[in-house]
């Protein structure tokens, strides 16, 4: 892997940049790998890079139908956060943004994390209350949380309607100052390049249209280049798992939602931290190009069509402009979606299937990408090893039988 | 943005619904293990194109029934109150 | 660049004056602010988003890519408008962006200087050492467009929303759309046609050209009656043939915009065609133009945009600007072709008339200081050439049609070799493309697809069109020839494909070589296409140099997806009237005005402003609260319990029907009666809790808690027609028909009785938990007794517009206090009852709150009862309710500390339990709060850490309810 640094940089500009090559491969398919993952998102990508790196398994394949990064990897609001009520989801999520803090430099590729902090607004007495219960959740579950009063979050958000006269006035907030935001498709090119500096195989384009299945096994997948054999497979396809789960011949507990993304038109810098309104449903950051990144909640039926719908739009602006009045006069550019993989709980399922030889990475909802590092890495540790990783242990397909959810909106007591 | 044929009141602007995801689960009696439970509650066809679902005409008249919807084009094929069986489909 | 002395659609009668960048010019009613400054000589209008180079305005439409300016100040700011789509007003202030201190001489634009070491993606490759924070800023401060804004003061002007049906929806009037809503407006078909231009008639207005022998304003006077909308854009196509449309109403009207929303059932898209620039080295100098533009510009505004122009075309249609031009007054120094011999009629007469035109040539190069003077044209594979004076090159690349809303409706396309473009191929929805946007290139050709588009959608719709197809002289128009880049190399200087953010060929190529080779990754690497004008010019040449660097075919590189909406929308218009108060609007309770009079501190609950507590003089919410607390211990007090659910189930199943909705029992309970009770989920979760009446043997009103009124009422209506449709029953939700006024403490009694004279109230005849109807001040009510605070408690129902007139009655008595929903919900935590919400979560099971042994009573199935049969729902460390009090028991444990397994355990550790409600209690004299324990109710007596942002104190389990645990003040 040749190394990115100011120093190649300026080198490179001197002969124009003839000289770079290439990040990934396109590499023909091999007959058969040691681990076939369906799906180069973020999860798939990181998960082969992991299996690679940590656990010494190169013989890798990353197939996919389209191109990489290009599912809900490339279509979320670059949100990461570690802000989780229950232990095991502050274990698992603080550990994919303690992986993320460190992550441009082990994979030498300029992610841009930007930790600018993200404040959950309480605009309640009784939302004060439950983030008090969430901030201490937090910091008895050793991750960083501060409970912030109004005028601290003025500061930060000097535009934020902190004023009495809001429908929705600001009483306080719920601070996590590690999270914020990062390029989401540098991590898909990032994990991308050294998954194939590794060795890893990226097949773009080429598309899974079945499992093969011998004697009640899982050995290989049936593809648009043709047969690949594989001592494992794992399916890491966020909403299109029922999909691939029905071609296996089971189901799971997933159903799949479009949610919206949008951007403003970019203007100079305007909001320095990303803000969550539990009121009004939306999210925002400010991206480094300058525009508002935004979303709220799923449109409101089952979808595979990768495009938004404009009530939900309509909402969400709606929301966005009670939060931040002075964004009335600003210019919605771009609409999006992406295709959620929703589980009841909210929580993701990193098991194996029902059938075997093959292993899920699944159930992320809207939250898929701040789990990328973890879920790859606990997912490859699920493939190499055979069982689950400790931190990962709660999220298997066992807990809709036996009723141990973890549900974090369920027990925040605020929409999260 | 549907337009979805309630059997009561005709075509109406998808606002005025709610999905309630998909029809036709049979609710099992509770002598069934955890795992048909959980298949009951839990596991979903979730299908990528025709899928039979239940919407709710709540600020309309009020009366649930079911239609047949494709999840990638939101096509809506069939819509059937609660008393019909699933039309058969054309392809 | 100058005004001519005479034609154009400006009106010259009409002086308007207005500002760019303070300086002030003038311009004539009819000009954009593009036209106006082009005819004032403004070369400059902005700053490129990545390197700052100095722009001028390219385009006439809404692909234009340099000229954004900011309209307005202070609240009124609008950033990042295209001075080609703003009409000019008198008093017009506009402002360029993206350039400090100005835009002549801009510090950002050392990134030009550097450009070389700035390639698509550097930022990927460096600033991780020593960490991306200490560049972030910077990086973001040079980024950006227009400025920010300054106010959190809602926006001065309004936007307004309209829902739309009708039978053919035409998306745009130039001759293709005219044609089309002429057809199905004459077969009496309800036609609503939308236009972006300030009037339609699109390319007549400027191409010219005679329908039917007559021009534009002709032809449009003889259209059929239809809806016509100007300065509205078609942004967004979606599912079921729904359209949204945004309008620019105008000054002095009711508002700045309105988002229409229009239902058709037949959709033609006659959205034109936009032209290509070509790509050559500096090619983005101030006077570089669109060839189209120069001809709009001429004819529409009477601009000249140069005194000695060079058009660089590679197709026909640049010759009829060249000509129009030349008519003008403008000096012609040469059209170059890219072609050899183009045989086409344009070209032909352009050499008729004494052109010098050049073949089989191209631009390779531009000078010029602040604008171009001068172009080097040579052969189109990059060698020799010579320098020639202009003071305007004037590009056509070709057309792109605009498809975005045919493939926002599912459309796919095709490549079109001959015409080197994505044309419209199948439709999904019932929808179709008609003119430039499906390809024509001739007026007659748009004429004919236009009329053919309409008449189909009219048969689609069972009617026929009464007239004939409009004409049009026709033309032999030649084919272009692809052109995408000059292979020169980049010590020529910068091709650039995308003008906004700065896309250049050699960034296209960095992409290749760096295998970004799909079109995706291209466009996320490089940003082509990103930037406010989405790509309207760029991603074509983009995707194209794309496909020729990696040797593939242009529709194997494909495009990227087209995403509403076509054009940015100002935000507030999406709003439209959901802002402020009515964001989502407050309901307010019947005695509001009473409780404003009384003094009363508003708090929020649901959609609902509620008392909080009635201050007087020198109190807070908290001494309120509780002088409000003991009141009701010690007289009697009054509480607006009107957002209390009421919701009627009847019919001759209603018992059971509610016995499998409610997880304790039902059956069995007496008409009059009342009974307390809980429903869950399916996942056997507490969904509400609430007490429900028996009016009769087939009649039950069920009384969920306030913030769930609507939810159960939803929830219990789904499973009645969803799971039971063979039970009789049926459920109206009363909640809003009706207010509520609870009568609570130890001289309840003494005043209910007062204004119920006629009710008998003897414990005896009105025990708890039962109810009588009455009549009170006059009207029909109902009496019930239940409690939530633990005294004898009346809750007076009467119908809602009584609500005020009762309130009032009872506050006349001068034992009355009246108490907010915060005293009141102190006074259920001496009793230990749960609030739904804060005692409970999503996660919380009957057992775990106290309903276990009612539950434990039923024997048939209920909803959620098999999931609480689940290993998770038997384990024996559930968290369970208890009681908690602080070790100093003056001190009120804060409401959501968590409970520490242990004294003095170090973090981090999985907590226990936590605190749920708290508060001082006025009865007992000390603070006392509720919590859940892992496996509480065996550790009553225990003392538990409590953890509470850094803070550790230590606590009492105890027992529930912390005061008078046989009921005996409740019963009295």
């Amino acid at each position: 892997m040749s190394r990115y640094s100011f120093l190649s940089l300026l080198r490179n500009g001197l002969n124009h940049h003839r000289r770079w090559p290439q990040a990934w491969r396109s590499p023909a398919p091999k007959p058969a790998y040691d681990v076939v993952v369906i799906g180069a998102g973020g999860h798939g990508l990181a998960t082969a890079y992991y299996l690679a790196a940590e656990h010494g398994i190169a013989n890798v394949a990353v197939v996919d139908k389209g191109w990489l990064g290009g599912g809900n990897t490339g279509r979320n609001t670059t949100i990461v956060r570690s802000n989780y009520l229950y232990p095991e989801s502050a274990a698992f999520y603080d550990f994919a943004l303690r992986l993320y803090e460190r992550l441009s430099d082990t994979l030498n590729y300029n992610i841009m994390l930007s930790q600018r902090g993200l404040i959950t607004l309480a605009h309640s007495r009784h939302e004060l209350e439950a983030m008090a219960a969430w901030v201490n959740a937090m910091q008895v579950n050793g991750v960083d949380a501060e409970a912030i009063g109004t005028d601290e979050i003025r500061r930060m958000a000097p535009l934020l309607d902190c004023s009495t006269s809001a429908r929705f006035p600001v009483l306080g907030g719920a601070l996590q100052r590690r999270a914020g935001i990062a390029r989401h498709d540098a991590v898909a090119w990032a994990y991308a390049r050294a998954a194939d500096a590794r060795g890893v195989d990226i097949i773009q384009n080429c598309e899974v249209h079945g499992l093969i299945e011998e004697a009640g096994r899982i050995v290989g997948v049936e593809t648009a280049r043709g047969p690949i054999r594989a001592g494992k497979v794992v399916m890491a396809v966020a909403g299109h798992s029922s999909v691939l789960a029905a071609k296996a011949g089971f189901r799971l507990p997933v159903t799949s939602y479009a949610l919206q993304a949008m951007v403003s038109e970019p203007v100079k810098p305007m909001l320095d931290v990303v803000l969550l309104s539990p009121a009004t449903g939306v999210y925002v950051s400010q991206s480094d190009k300058g525009e508002l990144v935004f979303g709220g909640g799923l449109d409101l039926y089952p979808s595979y069509g990768q495009r938004g719908n404009f009530p939900t739009v309509e909402t969400v602006i709606a929301g966005l402009i009670e939060m931040f009045p002075g964004a009335s006069r600003l210019r919605w550019m771009r609409q999006w979606a992406g295709i959620t993989d929703v589980v009841h709980d909210s929580s993701p399922i990193i098991d194996r299937a029902p059938k075997p030889g093959l292993y899920i990475n699944c159930g992320w909802g809207t939250g898929g990408f701040k789990a990328i590092p973890a879920g790859g890495f606990t997912t490859a540790h699920l493939v190499a090893r055979d069982e689950p990783h400790p931190l990962a242990s709660a999220f298997t397909l066992k807990r809709f039988e036996t009723g141990a959810m973890i549900d974090e909106a369920a027990a925040a007591g605020i929409s999260h | 943005m549907l337009l979805i044929d309630c059997p009561w009141c005709g075509p109406r602007d998808e606002i005025e619904f709610v999905c309630g995801g998909e029809s036709h689960i049979v609710r099992p009696a509770p002598e069934v293990d955890d795992a048909a439970w959980a298949d009951y509650m839990f596991m979903r066809t979730n299908p990528k194109g025709r899928h039979a679902e239940r919407w709710g005409h709540v600020h309309g008249c009020g009366q649930w029934f079911s239609l047949v919807r494709d999840t990638v084009t939101h096509e809506i094929s069939a819509v059937y109150r609660f008393d019909q069986p699933r039309p058969a489909e054309r392809d | 660049m100058r005004r001519l002395a005479e034609g154009g659609r400006i009106d010259r009668s009409q002086l308007l004056n207005f500002y760019f960048d303070q300086r002030r010019l003038q311009g004539f009613a009819g000009d954009t602010l593009a036209s106006a400054l082009l005819a004032n000589g403004v070369s400059i209008v902005g700053r490129s988003f990545k390197y700052h180079r100095p722009r001028g305005i390219m385009a006439a439409g809404p692909e234009e890519p340099n000229a954004l300016v900011t309209l307005g100040d202070g609240a009124l700011a609008e950033p990042n408008l295209r001075a080609t789509d703003i009409p000019l007003q008198d008093g017009l202030y506009a402002t360029s962006q993206n350039r400090w201190p100005s835009l002549g001489f801009d510090v950002g634009a050392t990134a030009d200087m550097l450009s070389r070491f700035l390639p698509a993606g550097f930022y990927y490759k460096t600033f991780m050492w020593p960490g991306w924070r200490y560049f972030e800023p910077h990086i973001r401060r040079a980024a950006g467009l227009g400025p920010a804004p300054t106010t959190v003061e809602p926006d001065p002007e309004r936007y307004l929303r309209r829902y739309h049906h009708c039978d053919v929806l035409v998306i745009g009037a130039g001759p293709a759309g005219l044609a089309a809503a002429r057809a199905a407006a004459s077969a009496g078909l309800d036609v609503t046609l939308v236009e972006r231009d300030v009037e339609p008639g699109g390319s007549l207005l400027w191409r010219g050209g005679t329908v039917d022998g007559m021009d534009a304003d002709g032809f449009i006077a003889g259209l059929p009656p239809l809806r016509l909308l100007t300065r509205a854009t078609a942004i967004g196509y979606y599912d079921h043939n729904a359209v949204t449309v945004l309008e620019h109403l105008p000054p002095g009207g009711p508002a700045r915009q309105r988002l229409w929303q229009i239902r058709a059932r037949q959709v033609v898209l006659a959205t034109g065609a936009i032209e290509r620039h070509l790509v050559f080295p500096n090619n983005d100098r101030p006077g570089v133009m669109l060839a189209d533009a120069t001809l709009h510009y001429l004819r529409r505004h009477a601009v000249a945009c140069g005194q000695r122009a060079i058009f660089v075309t590679n197709n026909d249609t640049a010759y009829d600007a060249a000509l129009a031009l030349a008519e003008a007054g403008v000096e012609i120094a040469a059209v170059a072709d890219v072609r050899r011999g183009a045989d086409g009629d344009a070209p032909r007469r352009a050499r008729e008339r004494g052109l010098k035109v050049l073949d089989g040539v191209t631009a390779l190069a531009t000078t010029g200081r602040g604008r171009v003077s001068a172009v080097r044209i040579g052969d189109i594979g990059g060698g020799g050439g010579r320098w020639m004076e202009a003071d305007l090159v004037a590009l056509s690349g070709g057309w792109t049609p605009t498809v975005h809303l045919h493939r926002q409706a599912g459309g796919t396309v095709r490549w079109d070799e001959g015409a080197l473009a994505f044309l419209p191929d199948q439709a999904r929805q019932a929808q179709r493309s008609a003119g430039a946007a499906a390809g024509a290139v001739t007026l007659a050709q748009t004429l004919r697809g236009g009329h053919e588009a309409g008449a189909a959608a009219a048969a689609a719709l069972g009617a026929e069109p009464s007239v004939a197809a409009p004409v049009a002289e026709g033309c032999h128009v030649a084919a272009p020839r692809a052109l995408w880049q000059v292979a020169l190399p980049p010590s020529a200087g910068k091709q650039f494909v995308d003008f906004q953010n700065d896309v250049t060929a050699g960034d296209i190529a960095l992409a290749a070589r760096e295998n970004y080779v799909s079109v995706e990754h291209l466009k996320r690497y490089t940003t082509l296409g990103m930037a406010t004008d989405q790509g309207k010019t760029s991603n074509l040449p983009g995707l194209a140099i794309l496909a020729e660097t990696t040797a593939r075919p242009i529709p194997e590189v494909g495009t990227t997806t087209f995403r509403p909406p076509y054009v940015a929308v100002t935000m507030g218009a999406v709003a439209a009237d959901a802002v402020g108060e009515d964001y989502q609007p407050r309901r307010r309770l019947p005695a509001h005005d009473e409780h404003v009079a009384a003094g009363a501190l508003f708090e929020d609950f649901g959609p609902w402003p509620r008392p909080a507590a009635y201050l007087r003089p020198g109190e807070d919410l908290d001494a309120a609260a509780r002088r409000e607390a003991r009141a009701a211990r010690a007289a009697a007090v009054m509480f607006d319990a009107t957002p209390l659910g009421k919701i009627e189930v009847f019919g001759r199943d209603a018992e059971t029907f509610l016995e499998r909705i409610y997880c304790t029992p039902v059956a069995g309970l007496k008409a009059g009666r009342i009974r307390y009770g809980a429903m869950l989920t399916e996942h056997g979760v507490v969904l509400d809790d609430g007490v429900l009446a028996r009016l009769g043997p087939d009649r039950f009103l069920l009384s969920p808690s306030s913030g769930a009124a609507l939810r159960v009422h939803r929830w219990i209506e789904e499973w009645r027609q969803g799971e039971w449709p063979d039970l009789d029953v049926r459920i109206a939700n009363l909640t809003h028909a009706f207010a509520c006024v609870a009568v609570a403490g130890p001289q309840a009694r003494a005043v209910v009785a007062r204004i119920a004279p006629a009710l008998d109230l003897s414990p005896a005849a009105l025990p708890h938990m039962a109810f009588a109807d009455g009549v009170v001040a006059g009207v029909a009510a109902r009496i019930a007794r239940v409690s939530f605070t633990g005294e004898v408690q009346y809750e007076i129902t009467v119908p809602a517009s009584h609500g005020a007139a009762l309130w009032r009655l009872v506050q006349g008595f001068d034992e009355i206090t009246p108490i907010g929903i915060e005293a009141w919900l102190r006074l259920r935590v001496d009793k230990g009852y749960i609030h739904v919400g804060s005692d409970s979560d999503g996660t919380s099971l009957p057992g775990d709150v106290g309903f276990g042994p009612l539950v434990a009573r039923k024997t048939g199935d209920f909803v959620g009862k098999r999931s609480l049969l689940r290993p998770d729902a038997v384990r024996p460390d559930r968290e369970q309710l208890v009681g908690l009090v602080a070790s100093d028991p003056a001190f009120v444990l804060p409401v959501g500390a968590q409970i520490l397994p242990g004294q003095g355990v170090a973090l981090p550790v999985p907590a226990i339990g936590r605190v749920t409600s708290a508060c001082f209690s006025e009865a007992l004299g000390h603070g006392i709060a509720l919590g859940r324990l892992r496996g509480g109710r065996g550790r009553i007596g225990d003392t538990v850490e409590i953890y509470h942002l850094g803070r550790r104190l230590t606590a009492q389990v105890t027992a529930l309810p912390f005061f008078d645990p046989k009921g005996e003040r409740l019963h009295g």
